[in-house]
C-alpha cells in the first residue's frame, strides 16, 4: 500500500508516496537520495542511521515513514551552515573521530541530538545526582554514546571530539 | 650491510594531517557502494537454506512471482550456469546441494528493496536433510592436516629435540587455551550494484581490494578479467571480510544478467553472520620447557581449529610463536576439522591475533612459575636472530617497546602478587602481552603519475582506503616522493580503470602502494630532469612506476613487535570485567601519518579488548548456525566499554623494508591485547582464564 506524505528535511518540505512498509532511512537513502544516514543493520543495534525527527535523536531505520507525515527530520546533510561545518563535524575531523566514516554521520547527528538532551537536564544511566544539573564528563559522553557503534573502534577520539564542542 | 639509501627525506610524511576524506566523511558526501547513482535499479533480496546440509528437493516460487512489482527470482533451477565452480563458496545456485546453513538457494529481484524482501519470504522449499556436523573439538578422529598454512606457509615445523627438553626442564608448562570464532563485522554491510553492458560487468563493490574482486569473480563469471569494471572510492571497513569476493557479489551479478537492470544487493547485517567470513575459533595446546632463570628451552604450539567442508581456509594460528622467542627446540603444528560451516575468511591479522593468545598467556604463567617479572622474562628470551630461519631481523624492538611501556604503565611499582590491589568493591590487575606482526610485501602493485605545465600531479593506483587512511597517505608519500607540497598530489584510488593494487591486507598497502609512488616518481622525475630539463613539457607528461623487488627482504626477517599493557579491574560482587587503561608501545619503523596512524593502533588495541571480553560466536549444534548473528547479540565493543587507550611508537629506523620506512599497522594493534587483559585479570584475582572471551562466571566460582 502506498500513501503520500509530507516531510521538512533539513529544511525543505518534500513531498513523496511510500510504500507503508518504507522505513524512515530508506525513504532518506533510496527516495530522496540523502544518502548521508548509513544503513549498518536495519535492526535499531547499531545507529548507523541516527537523524534527528523533530529535534530529537532516532533510529530512523526503526521509524516508518509513513508514521511521521509532517516531521522535521535533519540528517548529516544538514548540519553544515552553508560551506561551514557545524562545530562536531569539525571537531570530528581535528580528532580523527573516525577512520572508516559509516558509522560517522550517525555518530555526529547523535552528538547533535545528546548534547540537546544534556541541555533540556536529560539524566543518563551514569549520572549520580538525577536533581543537579548534568556535568558531561567523559563517562557521561561514553555512556550517552553508546548507541552509536564503531567498528573501527574510534571511541577514544570521538569522546574528546565532542567534549571539546560541549565544554 | 650498506645498501644504497633510496629512502624518501620525510617532510610530509610523519605530520598529523588531517584526512582528506574528512569533509566528506562528516557530511555524508562520501558515496559508499550502495550510494552510487545508477539508473532505475531493480533491488535484489536473497533466500538462504534453513539447512545446514543436505539438499533442496522442491523450491516453489509461485507466489513470490506473482507478487506485484518482482522481476525474476532466481533459484538453483534457473540461475545462470557459471563458468567456473571450482571456487565452491562462490559457485552458488549451480545444484539442489546446501553445505551450511544460510547459504544462498535463491534471491528475488524487485521494483522496490520491501517488495524483494517480502517476496523473498513467500518462497518455499523443501529439503532432504542430512545430519550436519558443526562441533569443533579436540578429540574429534577426522581432524586433518592441510597442506600449507594461509598465505602458504608450513603447516607444520620441529627444531632441536622438543620432547627432552620437555623432559629434562626444570619448569615446565602444558595448557590449552581457546580463542572464540569472530564475525568481522565492518560497518558497512558487503554490499554490491552489478550492472551489464555491452562491454562486460560493472560493479559498484564495497572491497579491499577492487583488482583482487575482479580476479576472484571474473573467471567464476567466465568473463576476461579486464571485461568486470570495479568502482569503490570507499568502504565503510573491512577487517578482511571484503579481501576477496564473496557469493553476494555472484548473486547480485546472476541476478543483473537475468533483469537487465542494475541490481542492488546491500546484505543485512544477520546474513554478514552466514557469508562473508569469520575467524575460526582455536585450541591451542601451549607447552613451555625452561630453567629456574626463566630461559626457555621448549615452545610447543599445537592449534586445532575449523574449516568449512566446501572449501579450505587454514589459519596460520602458530606461526608467530615459530619467530618470537629464543627456545632451542621448538614445535608447531595446525589440524583441521571440516564441518558443515561456512568458508571462514581473514580477521584482522590472521594467524597472529589468535596465535598471540594461548602463548602469550602462557609465558604470563611461565613468569608466575618462575617467580620472575613477565617483563623480564620476556626480555631474558628475547632472540639475537630470527629463530625459525637464522636470518637477522631487519628492526626488532621488542625489549625497547617492553621497557619504554613498563616505565609509562608505572609497573616498576606493581606487586606480583596476585588479588592484592581492592578499590570500592573492584579487585584491580595489570598485565602485559606482547604483539608482533610480519611485514608483508604482495607483489604487483602499479602506479601512474601524470602532470601538466602548472597542473597538480595526478596520482593513481587503484588501492583501497578502508578506514586506514590512505587518501591522505598516499598523497603524503607522493608529496615527498615528487618533493612537492601535499596540495599539488591529486590522488585517484579504487577503481579498476587506474592501475593495479593489491589487496588492502596483511597491513601491507603502504609498502606496495607507497613504493609504486615512489618508483613512478623516481621515474617522472628524472625524465623531466633528462629530457625536459627539469620543466614540464607543454604536452605534460605521464610515468608509471611499479613495486620494486626487494633484495632486502632475502636477508633479512621484517617483522613488527609492540608490547601492550592492561589495567583490569573485576568486580568482587558481580564478576564484572572492566579495563579502564590500555598501553601500546610498538616498532612499526616510520608512521606516515602520526594521526591516522594513531587510530589505526588504538583501533585495534580496542578491537582486541572486545575480543577479549565481549565478541563470542555461539554455534548453536542443534540448528548449525550461529545463535547470535545480530548487534544485540554479538556484543561488539561500545563507548561505554572503553577506557583509556593509548597507542605510541618507538622512533624506530628501519632502512630495509621500503622507501618510506614504514612497517605495517592495521593489524598489529589487535595482537597481543586479549593476552594482556587476561593476564590483568589473573594479577587482579588470582583466577587464571584460558578461554575467550573473558565473562564474569569465571570469577564467581
Amino acid at each position: 500500500m502506498n500513501v503520500d506524505i509530507e516531510l521538512r528535511v533539513n529544511g525543505v518540505v518534500r513531498t513523496l508516496t511510500v510504500d507503508t512498509r518504507t522505513t524512515l532511512l530508506d525513504a532518506l537513502r533510496e527516495r530522496l537520495g540523502l544518502t548521508g544516514s548509513k544503513k549498518g543493520c536495519d535492526h535499531g543495534q547499531c545507529g548507523a542511521c541516527t537523524v534527528l525527527l523533530d529535534g530529537r535523536r532516532v533510529n530512523s531505520c526503526l521509524a516508518l515513514a509513513v508514521a511521521h507525515d509532517d516531521a522535521d527530520v535533519t540528517t548529516v546533510e544538514g548540519l553544515a551552515d552553508g560551506g561551514q561545518l557545524h562545530p562536531l563535524q569539525q571537531s570530528f575531523i581535528d580528532h580523527d573521530a573516525f577512520q572508516c566514516g559509516y558509522c560517522t554521520p550517525g555518530q555526529i547527528c547523535s552528538a547533535v541530538g545528546m548534547l540537546s538532551e544534556v541541555d533540556d537536564g536529560w539524566p543518563s544511566a551514569v549520572t549520580a545526582d538525577l536533581t543537579a544539573s548534568v556535568a558531561l564528563d567523559d563517562d557521561e559522553i561514553r555512556e550517552r554514546m553508546s548507541g552509536n557503534l564503531c567498528r573501527c573502534a574510534a571511541y577514544v577520539n570521538i569522546v574528546p571530539a565532542i567534549a571539546a564542542v560541549a565544554r | 650491510m650498506t645498501a644504497v639509501d633510496t629512502r624518501l627525506v620525510p617532510r610530509a610524511i610523519g605530520a598529523p594531517l588531517s584526512r582528506l576524506d574528512g569533509p566528506d566523511k562528516v557530511t555524508g558526501a562520501a558515496r559508499y557502494a550502495f550510494e552510487q547513482p545508477v539508473g532505475e535499479p531493480a533491488y535484489l533480496y536473497p533466500v538462504q537454506a534453513t539447512i545446514a546440509a543436505g539438499r533442496i528437493t522442491r523450491i516453489d516460487t509461485g507466489a513470490a512471482e506473482k507478487e506485484p512489482g518482482v522481476l525474476a527470482v532466481l533459484t538453483h533451477e534457473n540461475a545462470p550456469r557459471l563458468a567456473s565452480t571450482d571456487d565452491a563458496e562462490l559457485a552458488i545456485l549451480q545444484s539442489d546441494a546446501v553445505a551450511y546453513r544460510g547459504q544462498f538457494i535463491g534471491g528475488v529481484v524487485a521494483e522496490t528493496s520491501e517488495i524483494a524482501r517480502h517476496a523473498a519470504g513467500l518462497v518455499r522449499v523443501q529439503y532432504e536433510e542430512h545430519p550436519h556436523d558443526v562441533d569443533l573439538r579436540a578429540d574429534r578422529d577426522d581432524l586433518y592436516k592441510p597442506e600449507k598454512v594461509n598465505p602458504g606457509l608450513e603447516t607444520d615445523t620441529a627444531d632441536g629435540d622438543v620432547d627432552g627438553a620437555l623432559a629434562s626442564a626444570a619448569v615446565t608448562l602444558d595448557e590449552t587455551y581457546t580463542t572464540a570464532m569472530y564475525h568481522n563485522n565492518p560497518m558497512e554491510p558487503h554490499t554490491t550494484v552489478a550492472i551489464w553492458d555491452e562491454q562486460g560487468l560493472t560493479l559498484y563493490e564495497s572491497t579491499q581490494g577492487v583488482h583482487a574482486l575482479r580476479r576472484s569473480v571474473a573467471p567464476v563469471l567466465g568473463l576476461d578479467t579486464e571485461r568486470v569494471h570495479v568502482i569503490c572510492p570507499h568502504v565503510g571497513g573491512g577487517f578482511g571480510s571484503k579481501g576477496y569476493g564473496h557469493p553476494h557479489v555472484i548473486l547480485a551479478a546472476m541476478a543483473a544478467k537475468l533483469t537487465g537492470r542494475a541490481v542492488k544487493l546491500a546484505l543485512t547485517r544477520q546474513q554478514m553472520f552466514f557469508l562473508v567470513g569469520y575467524r575460526t575459533p582455536t585450541i591451542q595446546r601451549v607447552r613451555l620447557a625452561a630453567d629456574r632463570d626463566g630461559q626457555l628451552t621448549a615452545i610447543v604450539h599445537d592449534v586445532i581449529e575449523q574449516t568449512s567442508r566446501i572449501k579450505e581456509f587454514a589459519e596460520q594460528t602458530a606461526v608467530s610463536t615459530r619467530k618470537m622467542y629464543a627456545a632451542p627446540n621448538r614445535r608447531t603444528s595446525h589440524r583441521l576439522a571440516a564441518l558443515d560451516v561456512p568458508v571462514p575468511t581473514w580477521m584482522r591479522a590472521p594467524g597472529e591475533c589468535p596465535g598471540m593468545f594461548g602463548p602469550e598467556v602462557a609465558m604470563d604463567e611461565l613468569a608466575v612459575a618462575c617467580g620472575l617479572d613477565p617483563v623480564e622474562l620476556r626480555i631474558r628470551n628475547e632472540p639475537a636472530v630470527d629463530p625459525e630461519t637464522g636470518q637477522p631481523f631487519s628492526s626488532r624492538n621488542l625489549v625497547a617497546c617492553l621497557r619504554e611501556g613498563a616505565s609509562r604503565f608505572g609497573w616498576a611499582d606493581r606487586d606480583p602478587a596476585p588479588g592484592t590491589r581492592r578499590e570500592q568493591g573492584w579487585r584491580i590487575g595489570t598485565g602485559v602481552a606482547a604483539s608482533t606482526y610480519p611485514v608483508h610485501r604482495i607483489p604487483g602493485s602499479k602506479a601512474t603519475i601524470r602532470v601538466e605545465p602548472g597542473g597538480r600531479y595526478a596520482v593513481l593506483i587503484g588501492a583501497a582506503d578502508i578506514g586506514t587512511g590512505t587518501w591522505t597517505t598516499l598523497t603524503q608519500i607522493a608529496a615527498d616522493a615528487l618533493e612537492v607540497s601535499v596540495d599539488d598530489i591529486a590522488l585517484q584510488i579504487g577503481d579498476t580503470a587506474l592501475p593495479m593494487a593489491s589487496v588492502a591486507g596483511g597491513s601491507s598497502g603502504i609498502t606496495c602502494w607507497g613504493s609504486a609512488i615512489v618508483d613512478a616518481a623516481g621515474k617522472l622525475r628524472a625524465r623531466l630532469s633528462d629530457e625536459y630539463g627539469g620543466s614540464v613539457p607543454a604536452s605534460g607528461l605521464e610515468v608509471t612506476g611499479e613495486l620494486p623487488p626487494n633484495p632486502d627482504a632475502e636477508r633479512f626477517s621484517m617483522h613488527s613487535f609492540g608490547a601492550q599493557f592492561a589495567e583490569v579491574r573485576v568486580h568482587e560482587d558481580t564478576g564484572e570485567v572492566r579495563v579502564p587503561r590500555l598501553l601500546g608501545v610498538f616498532g612499526v619503523g616510520r608512521i606516515i601519518n602520526a594521526k591516522t596512524g594513531r587510530s589505526q593502533l588504538i583501533g585495534g588495541m580496542t578491537m582486541g579488548l572486545s575480543m577479549a571480553l565481549h565478541e563470542h560466536s555461539v554455534m548453536d549444534r542443534n540448528l548449525g548456525q550461529v545463535a547470535n548473528h545480530d548487534f544485540a547479540e554479538y556484543h561488539i565493543a561500545t563507548n561505554a566499554d572503553v577506557g583509556s587507550v593509548e597507542a605510541i611508537w618507538l622512533d624506530e629506523d628501519d632502512p630495509y623494508v621500503n622507501p618510506m620506512g614504514s612497517k605495517g599497522i592495521g593489524e598489529l594493534g589487535i595482537v597481543g591485547t586479549a593476552a594482556a587483559v587476561a593476564n590483568a585479570a589473573y594479577h587482579a584475582t588470582g583466577v587464571r582464564v584460558r578461554d575467550l572471551p573473558i565473562t564474569l562466571d569465571a570469577f564467581l566460582r
